[in-house]
């Protein structure tokens, strides 16, 4: 690995990482040609990659247009010919209609929820000195890294004895519950990059507390509330293990669940192609959306991580 | 500023708080106390029965094979995303060839395009990329014993999901697949942020691209590189193993617990075998587990921060 000597390791208090090397400036021929070799490898594993995610992805379209025979004796040929009825039968008879409802009301409400809410209680915690404050940013914190699971078992009987089980409200709120940390660790951050001379301005000028949050700091923080949405977007949209364990009517299955479902009874009903028509109507909603909005996608999903 | 400021507050936070606390402090304090009784979870009467659970979970089989799974999981899963996706996103980035009078470091051909692709699979439900991967895993019908088949290798043709020997790595390949992208993404935000007179220095030194890897681009993105492991890591604890292990696999867990995973043992327990406190002491482990990997991986990559 080592073609040059590196001496010594950086000293941590020089600012910047200094590379030193005894080798004469200009890499000799040999080097040179280990580097085409190189180059040659590392295409090769960029495309064999992009191939290896694209093909699967490409195997579920192509199949969900086939005939069920055909797609256990050649799964890798083109459908003969395009078996549109595949998408009409999962969409009417495999009830893809109805989970895609639910997911619609039930992403839709959890994530105004989430916004309203987690920015609420952000810039509070982000803007004002009050006693617990520490703690209660923590206690949100903490969420992040604790094993939902454990707390699953008990809130499933919790949830029960509120009568919100397998309800589509109860299925909202305790989605909004379990994104509350992320969401408020991420607009916290946010809410403090933000100048408070805006704010302090309206607020002598005669608004109250919530007016300035409302009319003032909430359009200021739009960035962040899209970035944080379209994490929350996509962490409730394809969310399976909530609904798995707290919405157990199948009427009120959301896409993942329902496709699940559909996945296990094929058993005995037999129906593959509308199942991939399913599954490829679940997902191609999304990578639409991402090819479209991809900037603010990627932002939104890497942004927790690069703070 | 002072003026109506407590109740302002308070009316900011009681809800949010409050459905915080009711639905996911509330059920933690209690699972850690369920642990300690005989509940069933059928029948609202429980009593306490001290460790009981603990001393049977040591003994139960089943559980320190989930143990195991669980973690490799979190071991292993994020060594090989963590690094395919660094060298990916160092190639996407600093590997292009140096074309006179461009730039001094630049990626590849194409780089945007591979970028795009490879984030694909986050924005699909891993529950999706787990029934695709079923399919495509299938002995008889499958994509990929039918792709070994078309070039010939008609004698391999693995039972993949079905061999207690190969099901475990089935199931990692797709988490892999699943979440290499988002890294490979991640990482080159980082990279795209280290300032190109390093690159440039460490060029006239004569430092070839390995060298350059080691010595400026790991050092740099180490941070990030830190907290993407603690991520992955709870994943693949968490939500990620119970969807893949718990959609994939017959049992599911099987073949012959070959595969199961501790949030799936506990689900089972709690929602199959009526059987929840001992799923809460199951529960306990694997929180034990989480904040153990999570402390390790931050003290053991505790280094001195570079400023740049």
């Amino acid at each position: 690995m080592k073609t040059t000597e590196t001496p010594a390791p950086v000293p941590a208090e020089s600012g910047a990482p200094v590379v030193k090397t005894d080798a004469p400036a200009g890499a000799p021929p040999k080097e040179k040609k280990e580097g085409a070799v190189l180059n040659v490898f590392s295409h090769g594993m960029l495309v064999l990659w992009a191939f290896m995610v694209v093909m699967p992805l490409l195997w579920a379209v192509m199949t969900s247009f086939k005939d069920d025979r055909s797609i256990f004796s050649s799964p890798w040929s083109l459908p003969d010919t395009l078996h549109f009825e595949n998408w009409s039968r999962a969409w009417t008879q495999a009830n893809m209609s109805d989970y895609f409802l639910n997911t619609v009301l039930v992403v839709g409400g959890s994530l105004i929820g989430t916004l309203v809410l987690g920015s609420m209680a952000a810039y509070v915690l982000a803007r004002f000195d009050f006693p617990g404050n520490r703690f209660i940013y923590f206690l949100f914190i903490g969420g992040m890294s604790f094993p939902i699971m454990l707390a699953l078992v008990p809130l499933f009987y919790v949830v029960n004895n509120m009568g919100l089980l397998n309800t589509i409200h109860g299925l909202i709120l305790v989605y909004i519950a379990y994104s509350l940390p992320f969401t408020v660790f991420f607009l916290t951050a946010f809410f403090r990059t933000l100048p408070s001379s805006v704010a302090e301005a309206a607020f002598v000028d005669g608004a109250s507390h919530s007016r300035t949050f409302f009319q003032i700091m909430l359009p200021m923080a739009k960035p962040g509330l899209i970035s944080v949405g379209i994490f929350n977007f996509l962490g409730q949209w394809n969310q399976y293990m909530l609904p798995t364990v707290l919405n157990t009517d199948q009427d009120k299955h959301v896409l993942t669940q329902g496709l699940v479902q559909l996945a296990v009874s094929q058993g005995y009903k037999g129906d593959w192609s509308g199942l991939f028509a399913g599954l490829v109507m679940a997902m191609l909603p999304v990578l639409a959306a991402y090819i479209v909005f991809q900037r603010q996608v990627v932002q939104g999903l890497t942004a927790g991580a690069l703070k | 500023m002072q003026h109506g400021k407590y109740r302002f507050i308070v009316g900011f936070l009681a809800v949010p708080l409050g459905l915080y606390a009711l639905f996911v402090v509330w059920p933690f304090i209690q699972s850690i106390y369920y642990s300690f009784t005989d509940w069933t979870g059928l029948s609202p009467e429980f009593k306490m029965v001290g460790f009981d659970n603990y001393s049977r979970m040591l003994d139960d089989d089943i559980f320190w094979k989930s143990l195991q799974h669980s973690l490799l999981f979190a071991l292993l899963l994020p060594v090989v995303t963590i690094g395919l996706a660094l060298f990916f996103a160092f190639m996407i980035n600093v590997g292009g060839r140096r074309r006179k009078g461009g730039p001094v470091v630049s990626g590849v051909r194409g780089s945007s395009f591979y970028k795009i692709v490879y984030f694909f699979p986050q924005v699909l439900s891993i529950a999706i990329v787990a029934l695709l991967f079923q399919f495509a895993y299938n002995p008889d019908s499958g994509a990929i014993n039918s792709l070994l088949r078309g070039i010939g290798l008609d004698s391999v043709q693995p039972l993949w999901l079905g061999d207690p020997n190969l099901a475990l790595w089935c199931v990692m390949a797709v988490l892999v697949w699943s979440t290499v992208g988002f890294f490979v993404v991640l990482f080159s935000a980082g990279m795209a942020s280290i300032p190109a007179d390093l690159y440039e220095a460490a060029l006239l030194d004569g430092a070839n691209r390995i060298t350059t890897f080691f010595r400026i681009t790991l050092p740099l993105l180490w941070d990030t590189v830190q907290s993407g492991w603690v991520y992955m890591g709870i994943l693949a604890l968490g939500a990620e193993s119970f969807a893949v292990v718990g959609i994939m696999t017959t049992g599911p867990g099987g073949p012959d617990y070959s595969t199961t995973v501790m949030v799936l043992y506990v689900y089972q327990k709690a929602f199959r075998d009526g059987q929840a406190a001992y799923a809460t002491t199951i529960g306990v482990a694997l929180l034990v587990v989480t904040l153990a990997f999570a402390a390790i991986v931050m003290r053991l990559g505790r280094r001195e921060r570079l400023e740049y």
